[in-house]
C-alpha cells in the first residue's frame, strides 16, 4: 500500500552496526544461577514486596503488587526460593540500589496456574487490571505501564494506533528478530490494542533496513485479514523515537510540553510489547522474560530469550566477550549508559547489552569551544537551538535554558554526536533539567513548609484560646463553688458578711444568686463572647485537622511531637493546661 | 571512569571544518597567485606563522593547552583570510601587525576560539586600513611581471617601494574615476579603456572571484556551511546594484561588476559565513548575509573606502546576537503557537 510518509527534521545517521546480531535465530538464554528482580521496572509507583525471605515462589507467581494506578506488578521468573528481599544495585545510571527480590531458582521452572482473559468479551476495566496484574509494559525502552497508555483519552477520538517496530538505534535487533520470529504474536496482540482503543488505522512501523521484519509482518497481517499498514519507514536516527515515528506516520507533531501522545488522538506501542500483552492475555502469562541483544565487542553476537532479574555479566558470557571488554553499556550506544556493575540484573526495559571498549567506542577527544557551527540544530530532531542551550546550562541561567524549549528536548543524542568541539550537550542538558526539578522541589518544599508553619501559629493561638476559656470556666466554678460555701457557712453563723462576698473572685452563671460584682460579671461575659465569636471565625476560615481523630492518629501526632522534641526540632509546648492553671 | 551517551561520535572535529575551510580556499588562492604573482603565497606563510606564533604566547599566557588548541585549525582560517584580503605587495609588518592584532585582541581578549564577537580577520582589515590607508590601498599594477624574488624583496623592505608597482583595485579606481570625472566619465567607456577592467569585472580578478565561489560551492556541498548567507549575500548585492544600474547605467556598474571585483565571493562564501561571529538561525543567517551585501555596497559606492565588505560584515557582527534572539526557530510540535 502507498503512503504518504512525512519527515521530521534533523535527525543522524550513526553506522547501524545491526548485521552482527540478526543473522542468527533467538536463542533461549539458559537458567541463571540466581534472579535478582528490581520491583521498581515501570515508570509509576514502585511495587510492594509481597514475598518473604524463605517463601517459595512459582514460576510466574507475582512478588510485587502494582502501587496505585500507574504501576504494573512483578512476577518470579522461574520457581525457586526467595532467598532476600533486600537492596541491590539496579542497571540504572545512577548507581543506586533499590530493592529487590532475590530467588535462587529450584530448576523446575514450574508455573502457576496461568488464568487467560477473553478480551473482547470482558470489560475493559477488566483487561486493564489483568494487563496490570500481568506487569505489562512498554518494552520500548521507557517502561510505561500498558494498561495506561490503553485508556482511552477522555474527549480525543483516537485517529492513530502506531506500532514501534523502527528500532533506530545502531546494534539493537531483538525488535527486528521478534517480528521475524513472532509476527503472528506480535499482530495478534497488536489487534487487543486495537480491540481496546479503537483507532481509526493501525500503523505499524519499521525502517526501511529491516526487510526481512517488514516481511514477516506483512504475511502475518495479511493472513489474520487485519486491515493493518506495515509501512517501511526510512532509516535516519532518532525514528524509533515516538514522537518522531508519529510525526514520519501522520505528519502530526506532538509538542514536547504534552505530556501524553493520547491527547492528539494517537498512540504508540513497542511491538515488544504488543507481543507481551498477547501472551499474556492468551496465555495468562505475565512478563517474566524478555528478547535482548548482546553484541559489541564478542565472539558471537546474538539475540536471547532471557529471564527478568538474570545478572548481566552471566548473560554477557554467553556471547563470548573479548578480553579487552571494560564494561556493559545497556540500551544503544545513542541514548543506552554503561551500567555500574556487570551483576546488575536484567529488567524489563534491557533490550540490548553491548560489550564495551575501546576500539568500538575510542575515548572522547577532549571538549573544545563551541563555535556556534550550528551543526546541532541541524541534527536536533525538535528542532532546538542546542548550542544556546548549551551556553545557558553552563552559564547556570536557568531561566533562559527554559526560554529555549530545554524540556523538549527527548536527549537523544543527536547533537553531540555531531558536534565538532566533543561537546557533551544531552549532559549539559540533563544537568539543567536536574538543576531546575530540584529547584522545583526546594521551592515546594519551602512552600510547605511555609504552610506547615502558618498551621502551627493558627493551633498554638486556638490551643491558648481554648486554654483561656477553660481556665475562665473552671475559675467561674471554683467561685461558684466557693460563693456556695461561704453562704452555707453565712446561714449556717446566721450571719451575712457582705464584704466576703464582695472579695469572692467571679461568679457564674450556676449560682447567679450569689453574684455580687456585677462589674467583673459583664467584663467576663463580654470577653467569652469576643473568644467564641474568634473561635467561630476560625472555623469558618479553616477547618480543623486535629479534631475527630481515631486514636491511632491521635498517637501518631503526639509520636511526631514527641520525635520533634528530641530532635529539637520545635520547642517543646510551653506547659500543661494544668500546671499553668493560675490559682 | 566513562563519558556518557552517545558513545557514538561523528568523525568530525574543529580540526577538520578548519583545515576544510583552508582546502575551499586553494581555488580562489590558485587564481590569485596566477593574477598577482607568487607575492601572495609569501603572505600566506607570513600570516600563518605570525598567527601561530601570537596564538601559541596567548594560549601560553591564559594557561591553556598548547597543542590541543593549536592544531584546531582557527589561527591559520584568520591567518589565510587576512593575507588574501591585503594588498599582496603590502610590507611583512603590516600583514603581521594585522595578524597578531587580530589573534590577541580580537580573538584571545575576548576569550579564545568561539567567544570572538566579531570576525578577527576583518577586525585587521578594518585597523589597519584606518591605521595605514595609503599601504592599504596599493595594489600591484596590471601587467606587472615581477619574479618572487623581487617580490619577496618588496614585502621584506629591501628592495624600494615604487609607485609605478602599484596601482588602485578595480573597485577603488571605478569610484575614484566616476567621483573626480563627476560625470565626464561613463561605467561603459572605463571598461572599455582602461587595461585594469577585464570583460565585466577587474581583470583576472573574475578568476579569483570565480575561485572563491568553486570552494564556497564545495564547503556548501560538504555542509560546512548553509546557503543562507551566501545567498542573501549574492541575492542583496544583486539586487541593489542592479536596480541602481538599470536607474543609471553610465554611473552605477552592473550587478556582475559587483559580484566579480573586490571581496564579494570571498566575504560572501568565507567571511559572513563565520559561525563565531555570525547569525545561527536561519532567518537570521538570512538577515545577516543581506545586511552584508547591502552594506558592502553602500561603503563601496557612497562611502569612503574602496571595498565595504569588512565594514559590512563588522555592522552586521554588532547586529548579529540580537537578530538571532528575534529569529528563534520554532521548535518542534510548536509552530502553529509561534
Amino acid at each position: 500500500m502507498l503512503m504518504n510518509l512525512f519527515k521530521f527534521k534533523g535527525g543522524v545517521k550513526p553506522p547501524s552496526n545491526k548485521l552482527q546480531s540478526n543473522h542468527l535465530p533467538i536463542a533461549q538464554a539458559p537458567m541463571p544461577s540466581r534472579l535478582v528482580v528490581p520491583l521498581h521496572q515501570s515508570i509509576g509507583g514502585t511495587p510492594r514486596p509481597i514475598v518473604a525471605a524463605g517463601d517459595h515462589v512459582l514460576k510466574g507467581q507475582m512478588i510485587g503488587e502494582a502501587d496505585g494506578w500507574i504501576s504494573a506488578a512483578v512476577h518470579a521468573p522461574t520457581s525457586g526460593t526467595v532467598v532476600e528481599v533486600a537492596m541491590h544495585v539496579r542497571p540504572h545510571p545512577s548507581g543506586l540500589d533499590s530493592l529487590c527480590v532475590v530467588i535462587e531458582p529450584d530448576g523446575k521452572d514450574e508455573w502457576i496456574a496461568r488464568t487467560p482473559i477473553d478480551h473482547k468479551a470482558a470489560a475493559p476495566a477488566d483487561v486493564f487490571h489483568h494487563l496490570q496484574q500481568c506487569g505489562i509494559v512498554g518494552l520500548g525502552g521507557a517502561g510505561f505501564p500498558a494498561h495506561g497508555k490503553l485508556t482511552p483519552s477522555t474527549g480525543v477520538p483516537m485517529d492513530e494506533l502506531i506500532i514501534n517496530g523502527a528500532e533506530c538505534e545502531p546494534f539493537i535487533t531483538c525488535d527486528d528478530l521478534l517480528m521475524r520470529e513472532r509476527a503472528d504474536e506480535v499482530v495478534r496482540g497488536i489487534a487487543v490494542f486495537r480491540d481496546l482503543l479503537q483507532p481509526k488505522k493501525v500503523l505499524i512501523g519499521i525502517e526501511d533496513n529491516k526487510p526481512e521484519a517488514i516481511a514477516a509482518m506483512r504475511a502475518a497481517v495479511d493472513a489474520q485479514k487485519e486491515p493493518f499498514s506495515v509501512v517501511a519507514v526510512p532509516t535516519l536516527y532518532p525514528a524509533g523515537g515516538a514522537k518522531q515515528l508519529i510525526r514520519v506516520l501522520t505528519g502530526k507533531e506532538v509538542p514536547g510540553s504534552m505530556r501524553s501522545t493520547a491527547d492528539m488522538g494517537v498512540q504508540v506501542f513497542n511491538v515488544g510489547t504488543a507481543y507481551s500483552a498477547w501472551r499474556a492475555v492468551a496465555h495468562g502469562e505475565p512478563l517474566i522474560s524478555r528478547i535482548l541483544t548482546i553484541t559489541g565487542n564478542v565472539h558471537a553476537p546474538r539475540n536471547y530469550e532471557v529471564l527478568i532479574g538474570t545478572p548481566m555479566d552471566e548473560l554477557l558470557a554467553l556471547a563470548q566477550p573479548h578480553p579487552d571488554t571494560d564494561g556493559i553499556l545497556m540500551g544503544g550506544p545513542m541514548m543506552g549508559f554503561l551500567v555500574p556493575n556487570p551483576q546488575v540484573p536484567v529488567v524489563k526495559t534491557t533490550n540490548c547489552l553491548i560489550a564495551h571498549d575501546d576500539r568500538l567506542f575510542p575515548p572522547k577527544a577532549p571538549e573544545m569551544p563551541c563555535i556556534r557551527c550550528g551543526a546541532c540544530a541541524r541534527a536536533c530532531p525538535h528542532e532546538l537551538q542546542p548550542f544556546e542551550m548549551y551556553w545557558f546550562s553552563r552559564a547556570k541561567n536557568f531561566g533562559k535554558t527554559q526560554e529555549y524549549n530545554i524540556f523538549d528536548c527527548i536527549e537523544c543524542g543527536c547533537c553531540s554526536y555531531v558536534c565538532p568541539s566533543r561537546i557533551p550537550l544531552v549532559q549539559y542538558f540533563r544537568f539543567a533539567k536536574s538543576e531546575i526539578w530540584a529547584r522545583e522541589r526546594e521551592k515546594n518544599a519551602s512552600d510547605q513548609a511555609k504552610t506547615r508553619f502558618e498551621f502551627k501559629q493558627y493551633r498554638e493561638e486556638r490551643e491558648k484560646a481554648d486554654k483561656a476559656e477553660k481556665l475562665a470556666k473552671a475559675a467561674a466554678a471554683q467561685a461558684a463553688k466557693k460563693a456556695a460555701e461561704a453562704a452555707a457557712a453565712a446561714a449556717e453563723s446566721g450571719a451575712a458578711p457582705a464584704a466576703d462576698t464582695a472579695a469572692s473572685p467571679a461568679v457564674t452563671a450556676d449560682a447567679p444568686a450569689a453574684t455580687v460584682n456585677p462589674e467583673k460579671e459583664a467584663k467576663r461575659a463580654t470577653i467569652e463572647a469576643a473568644m467564641a465569636r474568634a473561635k467561630a471565625q476560625r472555623e469558618a476560615v479553616q477547618p480543623k485537622n486535629t479534631e475527630n481523630l481515631s486514636a491511632d492518629q491521635q498517637k501518631a501526632a503526639a509520636d511526631i511531637e514527641a520525635r520533634r522534641i528530641a530532635a529539637h526540632l520545635i520547642e517543646p509546648e510551653p506547659a500543661t493546661p494544668a500546671s499553668e492553671k493560675p490559682e | 571512569m566513562f563519558a556518557p551517551a552517545p558513545f557514538l561520535l561523528k568523525d568530525v572535529s574543529v580540526s577538520q571544518v578548519m583545515i576544510q575551510v583552508c582546502v575551499a580556499l586553494i581555488p580562489g588562492i590558485a587564481a590569485y597567485a596566477s593574477l598577482v604573482g607568487p607575492a601572495i603565497l609569501v603572505q600566506l606563510v607570513i600570516a600563518t606563522l605570525a598567527a601561530l606564533l601570537a596564538e601559541a604566547i596567548m594560549l601560553k599566557l591564559r594557561g591553556k593547552p598548547l597543542a590541543l588548541f593549536l592544531t584546531d585549525g582557527s589561527a591559520i582560517v584568520t591567518a589565510w583570510l587576512i593575507a588574501l584580503t591585503f594588498p599582496p605587495l603590502a610590507p611583512w609588518w603590516l600583514v603581521v601587525t594585522g595578524t597578531v592584532f587580530a589573534v590577541v585582541v580580537a580573538k584571545h581578549l575576548y576569550g579564545g576560539l568561539g567567544q570572538n564577537p566579531f570576525n578577527p580577520a576583518m577586525v585587521a582589515f578594518a585597523v589597519c586600513i584606518v591605521a595605514f590607508p595609503a599601504l592599504m590601498s596599493q595594489w600591484p599594477s596590471v601587467g606587472l611581471q615581477l619574479g618572487l624574488i623581487d617580490q619577496m624583496n618588496i614585502i621584506l623592505g629591501w628592495a624600494p617601494r615604487v609607485d609605478t608597482l602599484t596601482g588602485a583595485t578595480p573597485l577603488d579606481a571605478m569610484k575614484t574615476a566616476l567621483k573626480l570625472g563627476e560625470g565626464s566619465f561613463d561605467v561603459s567607456t572605463l571598461l572599455a579603456n582602461q587595461d585594469i577592467y577585464g570583460n565585466f569585472a577587474g581583470r583576472g580578478w573574475e578568476w579569483v572571484a570565480a575561485g572563491y565561489l568553486l570552494g564556497g560551492l564545495w564547503l556548501w556541498h560538504r555542509k560546512l556551511i548553509t546557503w543562507h548567507v551566501p545567498l542573501a549575500f549574492v541575492a542583496s548585492l544583486s539586487l541593489i546594484s542592479g536596480a541602481l544600474w538599470l536607474y543609471n547605467p553610465s554611473q552605477f556598474a552592473s550587478p556582475l561588476f559587483h559580484l566579480l571585483s573586490g571581496g564579494a565571493m570571498l566575504g560572501a562564501f568565507f567571511i559572513a559565513t563565520d559561525p563565531v561571529s555570525g547569525c545561527t538561525t536561519p532567518r537570521g543567517k538570512l538577515i545577516f548575509g543581506a545586511g552584508c551585501g547591502l552594506l558592502a555596497y553602500i561603503i563601496r559606492v557612497f562611502g569612503g573606502y574602496p571595498d565595504g565588505v569588512a565594514f559590512a560584515v563588522l555592522l552586521m557582527n554588532l547586529s548579529a546576537p540580537v537578530i538571532d534572539l528575534l529569529t528563534q526557530p520554532p521548535v518542534f510540535g510548536m509552530k502553529d503557537k509561534a
